[in-house]
């Protein structure tokens, strides 16, 4: 009689639950460990393939999907001749512009805010409410007290995106301040520190890899805000090229318009990924 | 002079419909200076709560410490600690970490490194001032823990089992190794740890605490530290008569402990 191999007989499922084996070298369990290039590559391809399928075979109009060849040969006029009059760069530059100032204003106000808050409550119980309050509010719904209160300007601009950064900045900052090991902050203590010297040694070192989650998800609220931001008396932007396309049921801007901003804001998380590797290699080592 | 606890008493209060917990009771012990006392008992009997209470970070429900005359009233670089675990800083590199409370002290980058350096020799780790902690071993980390808690020249040196988590051989060279040093600093050590065996070994004074209230129940003055800076080789210390002896009693002890607690 031969023995029923260990592999068959545990069947597909339990092998899939199954942590894999690890390669020399690694450790065993860690979640979400390998690669994803490849697949990410795959993914994109197929996308684009499957796209270009549909709108090669004439299954969609163009009028709601145009082919990819149409968005790229969109993006060259636009390049060329600009849109409603404004060269494309200077589009790209202002909403940059717009989502940048408001980050860096959230960031710069936020940051201390959300640490103060951590550390101590009478800052949390001052803040929290109105932070909490405003915080599940969709922008759309405040964007007319905007601007009623700060005018059809560039003010009510930044300051609804500023608002839509702010709130997980300040939160992702303020839960930062409780990953120290209280040995940590002890041991500090038992040196003889001071109260700001423990802050600065041990509780902002250790909030750093909060905090740099909740700057990379705040910009991605920023630039989902922007296209509200840029509804109302924009003549520039990525938001008001993308809106007013859309009136005039121009879809290739449109399409390309959201690729524009996905990829500023795809090469931006890249770029606090990198940061993240270089500040903080220790992350949910210790 | 010396480290003298009066009649201290710790009561946790009640939390989460859980009742009031009186971690220590009416606890009476002085630690003179130079002495190595080292604290032993069941789980839960309050030998943590003892540390913190002569590190500064709780406060006496009732009774006071009182350190060289004057009373403890929070944490201080007289009195270093060396922790279990998490305690080190995964941002810094050992060096850093090692001068941290040199730093912390407003000594100079070249001075601290300096000083630094002098205690990561001492503790076998030459070479390993730019790695960074969390690359480590087990037993590495907890010598960068001891090395920091020695930079700052503390007259208390605290450590709550900081050598739990090492394998038999690194925990007996690491044990000669705070022996030695000890024997070289003249510094006064409050120990905690869960071995009969090294508490012997290392202690002049052993304290032997008993749970629910947590209290002492037993003293001891131990001769065995001092055979083994004598020149008595570890192992011999270890197995002679009086040393078994004497293990085999304390052992008694805390097993009728962990029984009554069963
Ligand atoms: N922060 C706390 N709040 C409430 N109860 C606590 C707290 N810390 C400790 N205790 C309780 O006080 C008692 C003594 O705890 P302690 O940590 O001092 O014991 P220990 O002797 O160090 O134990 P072990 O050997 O397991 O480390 C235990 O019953 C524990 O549950
Ligand atoms: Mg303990």
């Amino acid at each position: 009689m031969t023995q029923p191999s260990p592999q068959k007989a545990e069947g597909l499922f339990a092998r899939l639950a199954r942590a894999k084996p690890t390669k020399p070298g690694e450790i065993y369990g860690v979640p979400g460990q390998g690669n994803t290039l490849w697949l990410s590559a795959c993914s994109i391809a197929l996308f684009f393939f499957v796209w270009w399928l549909v709108t090669f075979m004439g299954w969609v109009k163009p009028l709601f999907v145009p082919s990819p060849a149409a968005i790229l040969a969109k993006f060259v006029t636009v390049w060329n001749d600009g849109f409603t009059g404004t060269p494309f760069l200077e589009h790209v530059w202002i909403s940059t512009l717009r989502v940048f100032g408001a980050f860096i204003l959230a960031c710069v106000i936020g940051l201390p805010l959300g640490l103060a808050m951590g550390m101590s409550p009478v800052m949390r119980g001052l803040f929290d409410p109105p932070i909490e309050f405003y915080r599940p509010i969709p922008p759309l719904a405040y964007l007319p007290l905007m601007i009623i209160w700060f005018g059809i300007g560039e003010t009510s601009k930044v300051l609804l995106i500023f608002l839509s950064v702010f709130a997980p900045v300040v939160l992702g900052a303020r839960s930062g301040v409780k990953s120290a090991a209280i040995e940590q902050i002890h041991a500090a203590y038992s040196f003889g520190a001071t109260r700001w010297q423990v802050m600065r040694h041990v509780i902002m070192p250790s909030a750093m890899p909060e905090i740099l989650t909740a700057m990379r998800i705040g910009i991605g609220f920023g630039w989902t805000t922007l296209v509200a931001a840029e509804m109302v008396a924009s003549t520039k932007g990525l938001g008001y090229m993308v809106l007013s396309a859309s009136q005039f049921l121009q879809t290739p801007v449109v399409i390309m318009g959201i690729f524009v901003i996905a990829i500023i804001a795809f090469g931006f998380d890249l770029f606090m990924r990198f940061v993240e590797r270089r500040l903080v290699p220790w992350k949910g080592r210790m | 002079m010396g480290l003298h606890i009066e009649d201290v008493s710790v009561v946790y209060p009640a939390a989460d419909r859980r009742p009031p917990v009186e971690a220590l009771s009416r606890i009476n012990l002085t630690i003179e200076d130079e002495e190595f006392v080292v604290a032993l008992g069941a789980s839960g009997c309050g030998k943590s709560t003892l540390l913190n209470l002569i590190a500064g970070f709780l406060s006496p429900t009732s009774g006071r410490l009182v350190l060289d005359g004057r009373q403890v009233a929070g944490p201080g670089a007289d009195r270093a600690v060396v922790f279990q675990k998490h305690a080190l800083l995964p941002w810094l590199n050992v060096l850093d970490n090692v001068a941290f409370g040199l730093q912390i002290q407003g000594i100079g980058k070249v001075e601290r490194d300096q000083i630094a350096n002098k205690f990561l020799g001492m503790l076998g780790l030459d070479g390993f001032q730019q790695s960074p902690v969390y690359k480590l071993s087990g037993g590495m980390q907890q010598r960068v823990g001891i090395a920091r808690a020695l930079t700052c020249d503390p007259r208390v040196l605290l450590m709550d089992e900081p050598l739990g988590a090492l394998d038999a051989l690194t925990r007996e060279k690491a044990q000669e190794l705070i022996l030695n040093i000890w024997n070289d600093t003249h510094k006064s050590v409050f120990f905690i740890t869960h071995s009969v065996e090294e508490a012997l070994f290392m202690g002049t004074k052993l304290v032997v605490m008993s749970p629910r209230p947590g209290r002492i129940t037993h003293l001891f003055d131990l001769p065995f530290s001092r055979q083994f800076l004598g020149g008595t080789p570890a192992r011999q210390v270890k197995a002679s008569p009086e040393f078994i002896k004497l293990r085999e009693d304390v052992l008694k002890i805390i097993f009728a402990d962990e029984e009554a607690a069963a």
